[in-house]
């Protein structure tokens, strides 16, 4: 039973990854009908706005300390970053310690930015291209910011700290009257499944609650339609496809700590979203999140130990495998509409 | 000739032609010289070109004549690979044998990938075709490790039984041969400062890429061929008039698959390696690549995109800060660094950003590729030249 347990909670973290990023994927799917094989990209460009973000916390200059000495007996040269001097010194520690989370204020912004200028300056012209042409030209723009990344960034990967406050894990299994130490849950992982529900639960009531998510949901229905009524729907197209671009950038900051961002991360992670959006029924938002934390569950569970005695192997092939499976017995996906991508 | 119509012949002579003369082509700079190391006449690149040209010409027919895209041709060449490296290591060091087997094995291999992915079209095929290269991928580098070597790769050793070749006494690990002509053989001649290599391997790649191609061309230009493209065009219409694509698409992918394998097999014969890393979707990828750059759906653009991809990966990646310092060394010290500054993260380690680049820039501009570059160049340059004429004849 807690092994049951703890494989759902291990598989949640890393199945809320893939949601988020299929969630986008799928917003951009079902509004503009473009494949973005960007997306990964995207994802990991949003790791980088977290790193970024720290190096621009950390920026700092050297003052001379007259009251140390160094080995040397010469006065001692101290690194203060900036944010000591604006904020005073406790303040600014804990600003620096806080970076992750506080980068999703500078990532928001710059994530919308990015996808807005992706949409009107690339995308746009690709609408009425045939699919595998839209799959292409994001697969090029996915090697460019990757390769801009890298040169910027190096190839290495940069490890990324949570805040201290969310070091070490905590008694899962205690908290639901189990024995003791039978669940260990790191806390960064389940303040980043919370996160990732929150912003799922926020980007799904936008679409339901205020007046432009019913205009949007009405243009992914029918385009022409809500055109006709004199709503300039592509405009709204557009700021859809700079919010899947933040969701996709806020899943890369929070995961920064769970996974140290190195500049292919977001390939490796388009491959298994992709599949996730597939699984989930292409244009179905609810689909995605669904087959994402299944997927990820599913993961999980193939990773323990005595399942891969069972089976050797089995944890790098479940996801596809399910894939295979799903996509032979039902055809349009688990939640899939009838008529999407089916030409 | 051959069965081919005058153009087809002609194409196919061309190709034959600068198949043969590529040691002397791809050299023209003397040995020695500041633009030697653009020189692709080496035998390993050239090995590569022909090679690479064998696997894009294999995807075109998939995705050229039908549009199926497929993101997980790797699959096949690593699979026709490990097929290559076990024949050489079992039967005998001959590569005949080598390569038929991973033609054959390959072919298998997407037989059955192909009968469960045919299933679904669109992107569902490419996903379907990108988790079935996935799980090959992971597998060959994880539980199949008694058959793939797992992650260090698949090789010959001094042990090996080759049970079809006589006891090895040189101590010695056999290099693959042709009927006793090592791969690795080569012939070099040195005139007037060029340094031409005639290489064996190549010559045998070269030999097979000559025959795909002619296959392809048949292919093409047969009534097979122009069902292919009915099913690009509108697969719906032909399923109404009492069709059944599916043996066709099946049969498609089949030959493609097999081009793979040749090319996987042709690659341990050069070279008897075979590694997990081939079957990785980022090598589909790059099969994607060449095919798109070179011109899709045409029949020399796959060749042409191969040789460029594969030109950039060994020739400008070698172009390191210190070399561009030199060549700009005429500018004014400032300008210099100025333009050292803006070239240098497009090429040596980042040529991958310039083919990102121009990869876009072709799917853009140019949907037909090289090919289509080189139509319109020729069409502009016969129309000035017709211009010419009738201005004459006034």
């Amino acid at each position: 039973m807690d092994q049951i347990i703890l494989q759902i909670l291990n598989g949640l973290d890393k199945g809320s990854a893939y949601a988020l990023i299929a969630l986008g994927l799928t917003l951009i799917f079902g509004t503009l009908g473009v494949v973005n094989f960007a997306h990964g990209a995207l994802f990991m460009l949003g790791a980088f706005c977290a790193v970024t973000f720290s190096r621009i916390l950390s920026l700092s200059h050297t003052i001379i300390d007259e009251s140390k000495k160094d080995f040397l007996g010469n006065p001692l040269k101290v690194e203060v970053p900036y944010v000591h001097g604006w904020f005073g010194e406790a303040t600014g520690q804990a600003i620096i310690d806080w970076s992750v989370p506080l980068a999703i204020l500078f990532t928001i912004p710059v994530m919308i930015a990015i996808g807005v200028i992706m949409e009107r300056g690339l995308i746009k012209h690709f609408y009425k291209r045939p699919h595998a042409d839209q799959i292409l030209v994001t697969f090029g723009l996915a090697i460019v910011l990757q390769e801009i990344v890298k040169y910027y960034f190096g190839a290495n990967q940069i490890p990324m700290n949570a805040p201290q406050a969310f070091f070490g894990s905590f008694d899962f299994g205690a908290m639901i009257g189990m024995d003791p130490g039978a669940i260990i849950y790191p806390y960064w992982r389940i303040i980043y499944f919370c996160f990732a529900a929150v912003l799922v639960g926020g980007v799904l009531a936008f679409l339901q609650f205020t007046t432009f998510g019913m205009v949007v949901r009405a243009g992914m229905a029918d385009r022409e339609t809500v055109g006709l009524l004199g709503i300039n729907i592509d405009r709204r197209f557009t700021i859809m496809f700079g919010i899947a671009a933040a969701v996709a950038g806020l899943a890369g900051v929070m995961y920064t700590p769970i996974n140290p961002p190195n500049y292919h991360m977001g390939m490796d992670f388009l491959v298994i979203s992709f599949v996730v959006v597939v699984v989930g029924g292409m244009g179905s938002l609810p689909g995605a999140i669904l087959a994402g934390l299944l997927l990820g569950i599913l993961e999980s569970f193939a990773s323990m130990r005595q399942i891969i005695e069972l089976l050797p192997g089995i944890n790098q092939v479940v996801i596809y495998l399910a894939a295979i499976v799903i996509l032979l017995t039902r055809p349009r996906g688990l939640m899939g509409r009838k008529g999407v991508m089916e030409d | 000739m051959l069965g081919l119509n005058k153009k087809d012949t002609f194409l196919l002579f061309a190709v034959a032609v600068l198949v043969a003369c590529a040691p002397i082509l791809l050299n023209p700079f003397p040995e020695g010289s500041a633009m030697a190391q653009f020189n692709a006449g080496y035998p390993d690149l050239m090995q590569r070109f022909v090679i690479f040209g064998i696997f894009a010409v294999g995807f075109n027919i998939l995705f050229g004549l039908t549009g199926y895209l497929s993101f997980g041709h790797a699959a096949f060449l690593g699979a026709g690979s490990y097929a290559g490296v076990w024949m050489l290591k079992l039967l005998t060091v001959n590569v005949i044998p080598a390569i038929l087997i991973s033609t054959v094995v390959a072919g298998l291999f997407a037989v059955f990938i192909g009968f469960i992915s045919l299933r679904r079209s669109g992107i569902y095929f490419s996903i379907l075709t990108l988790a079935f290269a996935q799980m090959s991928f992971a597998l060959a580098a994880s539980v199949l490790t008694p058959i793939t070597g797992g992650e260090t790769g698949l090789q010959t050793s001094l042990d090996d039984p080759r049970i079809l070749d006589g006891a090895n006494t040189s101590g010695n690990i056999p290099a693959p041969n042709l009927f006793g002509l090592e791969m690795s053989d080569s012939l070099q001649i040195n005139l007037a400062g060029w340094l031409w290599t005639f290489n064996v391997g190549y010559y045998l790649a070269g030999v097979v890429l000559l025959v795909a191609f002619y296959i392809a061309i048949r292919i093409f230009r047969s009534p097979f061929g122009l069902m292919l493209r009915a099913i690009k065009s509108n697969q719906q219409r032909l399923t109404y008039t009492g069709i059944n694509t599916r043996p066709y698409m099946l049969a498609c992918f089949v030959i493609s698959g097999m081009y793979a394998g040749l090319a996987g097999g042709l690659m341990v014969a050069m070279d008897p390696l075979a590694g997990a890393e081939r079957m990785q979707w980022t090598a589909s990828g790059e099969v994607v690549l060449m095919t798109i750059l070179g011109g899709i759906g045409t029949l020399i653009g796959p060749v042409l995109g191969a040789g460029l991809i594969k030109y950039f990966e060994n020739i400008f990646s070698k172009i390191n800060e210190n070399l561009l310092h030199q060549w700009f060394a005429f500018l004014p010290d400032g300008a210099e660094d100025f333009v050292v500054a803006i070239i240098y993260p497009f090429i040596g380690k980042g040529w991958h950003l310039t083919l990102g680049l121009m990869f876009m820039a072709v799917i853009i501009f140019l949907p037909g590729g090289l090919v289509e570059l080189g139509q319109r160049i020729s069409r502009k340059l016969s129309r000035t030249s017709g211009d010419d004429q009738t201005k004459s004849t006034k």
